[in-house]
């Protein structure tokens, strides 16, 4: 009996799973050696940004987008050109990008999301490579397929530069993130999220406004990736289109896929081992993709429902089946 | 049962790190090996530029170490595939850097995965030579950063000037979508003046294009077009070339060094007759004369690598070839591996015959070719010639 409510406390999501995020953001840097480990992990971080806020859309709202690296890429361009060319502060070149993709993601988004299944994704996908096109043709702003260089981020006189600073900027928003979507989720919004997906008529019968939910879940993760764009540019403080790629889209929706649907920390799992896992396996050389793809199927096939859930499903089998062992036995 | 294992497995860890540290203690006993990093597009898009540089290390790092290595220590090469993606070669980088504690980088296929590592490779002080194309690598002049590529602005140069000898004055300018397409056109529409060359009309097409006849039949009926230059990589300038026959246009027709392959004489066909373009002389490396004191370079490159890997050599592993024997030749000069005092040696190259040509560099000028490495081709019966 004793194991159950631990359990439980640990899954339930704005403290628990809050909390083990908090601990293990604290405790990573004892493991950290040098620099390149804390770049990975920054890397993962904002990769987690984005994916917190695609899982929204997809795991909840139950709406596909193939074309979130656009909005990540503009965030990124935005505020690459804003801040670089035009010399803005970062501060304000970023909120000026988020804005204007939140726009963005509005207009676009009322009319896609009346769309459904294969047909979404074809319109998502179709914005993504549009922003992709724009990036790679507007060469006078955007530098072309070879990119553009990056100023430092500041606030005030202080340059955020180096690693480790970077780590804890967005080890903390990265907590953000994850606590906005868990109390979305957990809001009369994040339910009515919840009824889109299990039946979109069934939602609109009990009086759910299906196109006004959608299309704020589909602008608030378009925010998401977009910051967390305009930081990776002034992190990497060098840009290329390869941002805004059709791929990299792909690889956001399997990270989300892959560390499991509907789990804000599932989320964060597969943007960590999906940025890690290249890594790793470098060691593999020629054979590092042939490993890559049996990892991805292998997990496919033994935790279908993605990392996060399916090993939560298993633990909580087990413990059902220990306190069914204990009743029976009294 | 569960313990058993357990214990087992606690061994069998233990028993591998210290298999890890005696393995690490014997290599710092004998001579450590000098570790040459490199980040290469192996797979993606650019993977038929990464490929054949990556081969060409391998090659040459087991020939080295044959002959008994550099300074008598082994040469170690780090390679990481980062498949044309900037971001990916900015992590493999801070990873050869900081993880990998290499001597020196040789790699950067591409001019965007090399310019996002520049910053990097500059805080760290180590030094690193680009395999990549474009101008902006190079200038302004980087302390740290080389590259052994020619760049695009010297095939419009080596263009212009075969131009202004049969007095062309008057051309067109047609271009792809790409990054080298694009770095190319304004390298031409920029250094043109200068040679007396003005363009008068610059048509450009599309990634996915399969037919470019309506941009030739406009440049076809611009009043004075005496030539026509087409900036570009990949299958479009075999279009190019088709359609320009197809419709036919009878002004001469130049094609950048980014076509320089057989292939684009396979895909072109017959049309391709008569089509001139500058390019490295390791194309030709055969029918150059004897006395080209190039030739020797060449030829064994080529040979070495054709016997090796069994296709056709490019020019793309020859700038990997020039990268690393212009590291190694800086190392033997420097006397060790400090980093200051190995750049500083290759800032001094002076004289060395890469396949690329001449290298001779210099405080303002990390890259050290100039024109003479181009030579003017012309395809002949299917095949490459020399412009006399």
């Amino acid at each position: 009996m004793q194991s159950r409510p631990i359990l439980v406390g640990l899954a339930s999501p704005r403290t628990g799973g809050m909390l083990a995020l908090a601990g293990v953001i604290a405790l990573l840097p004892l493991f950290l050696s040098n620099k390149y480990f804390y770049d990975i992990v920054v890397l993962v971080g904002l990769n987690a940004i984005v994916c917190v806020g695609l899982n929204l859309l997809i795991g909840y709202a139950g709406q596909i987008s193939l074309g979130h690296a656009g909005f990540f890429g503009a965030g990124a361009y935005g505020s690459a050109i804003l801040a670089s060319r035009f010399g803005w502060p970062p501060i304000a070149a970023m909120l000026a990008t988020t804005l204007a993709v939140a726009l963005l993601a509005y207009l676009v988004g009322r009319p896609i999301l009346r769309l459904k299944g294969h047909y979404l994704a074809m319109a998502t996908l179709g914005m993504g490579i549009i922003v992709f096109m724009v990036i790679t043709t507007e060469d006078a702003y955007t530098g072309g397929p070879d990119g553009i260089a990056v100023v430092p981020f500041s606030i005030g006189g202080y340059v955020l530069q180096g690693e480790r600073v970077w780590y804890w900027v967005v080890g903390a928003l990265l907590l953000l993130a994850v606590w906005l979507a868990q109390n979305l989720i957990d809001s009369p919004a994040g339910r009515a999220l919840r009824a889109l997906h299990s039946s979109e008529v069934g939602a609109e019968v009990v009086g759910i406004n299906a196109a006004k939910h959608k299309v704020m879940v589909f602008v608030i993760s378009a925010v998401f990736a977009s910051v967390a764009g305009s930081l990776a540019a002034h992190y990497s403080g060098f840009i290329t289109p390869g941002k805004a790629t059709f791929l990299h889209s792909i690889e956001l929706v399997t990270m989300v896929v892959f560390g499991g649907m509907a789990s804000t920390f599932g989320a964060v799992v597969g943007a960590a081992v999906l940025t890690t896992l290249p890594q790793l396996l470098a060691v593999f050389e020629d054979y590092e993709m042939m490993v890559f793809g049996a990892v991805m199927m292998g997990t496919m096939i033994f935790l279908p429902r993605g990392v996060v859930p399916s090993i939560a499903r298993l633990f909580q089998a087990r413990s059902k089946q220990q306190i069914g062992d204990k009743e029976s036995g009294a | 049962m569960k313990s058993k294992q357990a214990g087992s497995s606690i061994k069998r860890g233990l028993a591998a790190v210290a298999a890890v540290f005696t393995l690490m203690a014997g290599t710092a006993i004998a001579a450590d090996p000098i570790k040459v990093g490199s980040f290469l597009s192996v797979t993606g898009p650019a993977a038929f530029l990464g490929d054949p540089e990556q081969k060409t290390l391998e090659l040459y790092v087991e020939k080295i170490n044959a002959a008994g290595g550099v300074l008598g220590r082994k040469l170690e090469l780090v390679a990481y595939d980062s498949g044309g993606n900037a971001e990916k070669a900015r992590t493999f980088v801070k990873r050869l850097i900081e993880q990998d504690k290499v001597d020196v980088i040789v790699g950067g296929s591409t001019t965007g995965e090399t310019m996002a590592v520049v910053p990097l490779v500059e805080a760290a002080q180590v030094p690193f030579i680009s395999l990549a194309g474009a101008v902006v690598i190079v200038e302004p002049v980087k302390k740290w950063v080389f590259k052994t590529p020619h760049t695009d602005r010297m095939a419009c140069e080596k263009i212009f000037i075969d131009m202004q000898s049969r007095k062309f004055s008057k051309i067109a300018l047609i271009s792809g979508p790409g990054g080298f397409d694009k770095s190319m056109r304004g390298q031409c529409l920029g250094v043109a003046k200068k040679y007396g060359i003005e363009v008068i009309a610059d048509e450009t097409y599309g990634g996915g294009d399969t037919d470019m006849t309506a941009q030739l039949t406009k440049i076809k009926n611009t009043a004075g077009v005496q030539a026509v230059l087409n900036a570009g990589f990949g299958q479009g300038p075999a279009i190019v070339t088709k359609n320009y026959r197809q419709i036919g246009v009878s002004m001469p027709l130049y094609q950048s060094h980014g076509v320089a392959s057989k292939e684009f004489i396979k895909l072109a066909g017959p049309a391709a007759e008569g089509v001139r373009l500058p390019a490295a002389a390791l194309l030709v490396a055969d029918s150059l004369p004897q006395s080209d004191a190039q030739r020797s370079v060449v030829v064994s490159y080529k040979n070495e690598y054709e016997s090796r890997f069994k296709s056709e050599v490019s020019t793309f592993g020859g700038h990997a070839y020039d990268g690393l024997y212009i590291v190694v030749e800086a190392m033997k000069k420097a006397g060790g591996t400090d980093k200051a005092k190995v750049r500083d040696a290759i800032e001094a190259t002076h004289g060395f015959m890469g396949t690329a040509g001449v290298f001779n560099m210099s405080p303002t000028d990390h890259m050290g070719l100039d024109l003479s490495a181009f030579r003017m081709l012309e395809v002949k019966g299917g095949n490459w010639t020399l412009v006399k």
